[in-house]
């Protein structure tokens, strides 16, 4: 039997499925759903999402006199509002998936790299991390989509940037507290290295509180694309983005109030759920993260 | 005497952000493309475009516009707007006291309610009451700032037509982007207020007030609040970036005329000077609310001291 084994694993689910409440479960029913929509887009749309029919614009959506030709209406170029809805979650949702990722692993490599070497790295890891707090996000996209100029990889890496440098504090952290107890001094001792140390034996303990973050940071960095995309910052039309597609709607509130709540409703009730599942999360798995 | 050298290096080190942050937008602008390219229409003549790379100084070494940007800044020259020709700090000076009017109206009213709506959902634990204010809680700031701001402009502007819904010429204009810009924020509070209040509530000193027979309404003025106001005020701290964020998505979509809506244009219009003015605007905002918030968190609370508590934040 090796020593690895009496390692506590990090457990995701602590109980039945029973004891997830109802209202938690609707909401994953929702975020699986909307996963679901996101992948099989091509498939289940009934339309291209860039097909405009001129003879069909402003057309309502059913219950408010329109027909089972476009379910939610079209837009103000005669597109299917049900199709450009599918795809456009696909991008927003995709976009929010990849951020959250890459803000997640790099913040965490930055805080671990900035625990174990500290010195210079350290100093400027932490100088950064008060630059994202003075300088919100949203502030430094926009600057940066205007002049740097915008593609999708760069919107993707800027998204991105919403709380990563919280995943870098929580990662410091933990190396600072643990350098010292024993079992990492035993684990030094035996020669392992530094990335044994820290994948094998640091990053376990936070693992769940990580996890935790991640799905606490989703709605935020939704938000930041959707408000950057409805700036006209993010991604650029054809394409649709649920926040573009609101920018767009924006226009035509007064005739057509649909191309933009609808959009509008997607968004909300994906980050409402998302956020109470997070915050379900934290109770079950890590009571131990602040709960600021 | 410590307290006094806590406070200085308090201060350094906010002053060391703000020039960290600037310097680093400095320098990713300046690399970042010719801004006399982008601004100037694609037919203009490469001599034309030179001399007004000279007349902007963006021929010199970017060491050199970096030290003379700031020793204009230092006496006051934000430099002059590409687009409307007028001096930077004009600019800035005209648009802030409205962002800033916003954004205290949206804290005032964000307090009010989010306070008021935590602690009645913390005196309620558990009932049906507290769950249905932590949902609706969590739906203001799940909701995305601009969609919000869309439904009051559906409802109160386009339906009922009694609210305005765009510019600011009258103090009516202030309602909706104020709504807007609090009821996210009054979701947050009121979730901080009631945790901070369930934790309050649970300590020695309430259970003695409340057996020498204080009333109900005294317990939660005099013994339980002021134990609120301070985790508060640090939770206020930290949200002022998000309330400066959301003020940029609500002016834009009221057209109130302050320093988010003049970002956005400058951003648009590729007008440099300005979007540097501006971001070392914000970033002062922040800075200097969050070291207010360091200094008077030290001030009323004397259990902490000067020293450990000026040890974090930005």
């Amino acid at each position: 039997m090796s020593a690895t084994d009496f390692r506590p694993k990090p457990q995701l689910v602590t109980g039945a499925v029973d004891a997830i409440p109802l209202m938690i479960k609707l909401c994953l029913i929702w975020l699986g759903a909307m996963m679901v929509i996101a992948l099989l887009a091509d498939v289940i749309s009934p339309q291209h999402y860039t097909t405009q029919d001129l003879t069909a614009r402003f057309r309502p959506p059913l219950g408010w006199g329109g027909d089972w030709d476009h379910p939610l209406g079209t837009d103000n170029l005669g597109r299917d509002m049900l199709s450009r809805l599918i795809y456009a979650l696909r991008t927003s949702i995709l976009i929010a998936i990849v951020g959250t990722l890459i803000g997640a692993v790099c913040g965490t490599l930055i805080g671990f790299a900035a625990g174990r070497l500290r010195g210079f790295f350290d100093l400027v890891a932490m100088m950064l991390t008060g630059v994202q707090t003075a300088l919100p996000s949203l502030f430094i996209a926009i600057t940066f989509l205007a002049f740097v100029g915008n593609n999708l990889i760069m919107f993707i890496i800027l998204v991105s940037l919403e709380g990563w440098e919280r995943y870098a504090r929580l990662a410091r952290g933990l190396v600072l507290s643990e350098q010292n107890s024993d079992y990492i001094r035993a684990v030094e001792g035996l020669g392992a290295t530094s990335g044994r140390v820290v994948f094998r034996h640091l990053l376990p303990n936070i693992i769940a509180a990580l996890v935790v973050q991640a799905t606490l940071n989703f709605p935020g960095t939704i938000l930041l694309e959707t408000s950057l995309s409805f700036l006209g910052l993010g991604i650029q039309p054809p394409n649709a983005s649920l926040g573009l597609m609101l920018g767009e709607g924006r226009r035509y509130l007064l005739n057509a109030w649909w191309i933009a709540v609808l959009p509008g409703l997607v968004i909300s009730v994906t980050t409402l759920a998302m956020s109470l599942f997070g915050d379900w999360l934290r109770d079950r798995l890590d009571p131990t993260v602040g709960r600021q | 005497m410590q307290s006094l050298i806590a406070i200085f290096f308090r201060f350094l080190r906010a002053v060391f952000t703000l020039m960290f942050c600037v310097t680093l937008v400095f320098v990713v602008l300046r690399t970042a493309g010719d801004p006399a390219e982008q601004l100037l229409p694609p037919e203009t003549p490469p001599d034309v475009i030179q001399s007004y790379r000279e007349a902007w100084g963006l021929d010199r070494p970017i060491f050199l516009q970096y030290a003379l940007w700031l020793e204009n800044v230092s006496r006051g020259d934000f430099g002059t707007s590409f687009a409307s020709r007028r001096p930077v700090l004009d600019l800035v000076t005209e648009t802030m006291p409205r962002t800033l009017l916003l954004g205290a109206s949206a804290l005032f009213v964000a307090t009010l309610l989010g306070l008021t709506l935590g602690i009645a959902a913390a005196l309620r634990r558990g009932t049906f009451t507290d769950q249905a204010l932590m949902a609706g809680a969590v739906l203001g700031y799940s909701m995305p700032v601009f969609f919000l701001g869309i439904l009051l402009i559906l409802l109160f502007d386009l339906q009922l037509r009694i609210l305005p819904s765009s510019s600011a010429k009258t103090l009516t204009h202030l309602i909706l982007p104020t709504v807007t810009l609090a009821l996210p924020l009054a979701g947050r509070v009121a979730r901080f207020a009631r945790t901070a209040m369930l934790e309050v509530m649970g300590r020695p000193f309430i259970r003695t007030a409340k057996a020498k027979g204080v009333g109900r309404l005294m317990v939660i003025l005099r013994h339980a609040l002021p134990n609120v106001a301070v985790p508060l005020l640090m939770f206020f701290g930290i949200e002022i970036g998000l309330v400066l964020s959301g003020a940029v998505v609500t002016e834009t979509i009221f057209a109130w005329p302050g320093l988010g809506r003049l970002l956005v244009d400058s951003v648009a219009q590729r007008d440099l000077p300005v979007v540097q003015g501006v971001i070392l605007m914000i970033t002062a905002i922040i800075v200097l609310s969050n070291l207010l918030v360091d200094l008077l968190h030290a001030v009323i609370d004397p259990k902490v001291s000067m020293a450990r508590t000026l040890g974090g934040g930005a």
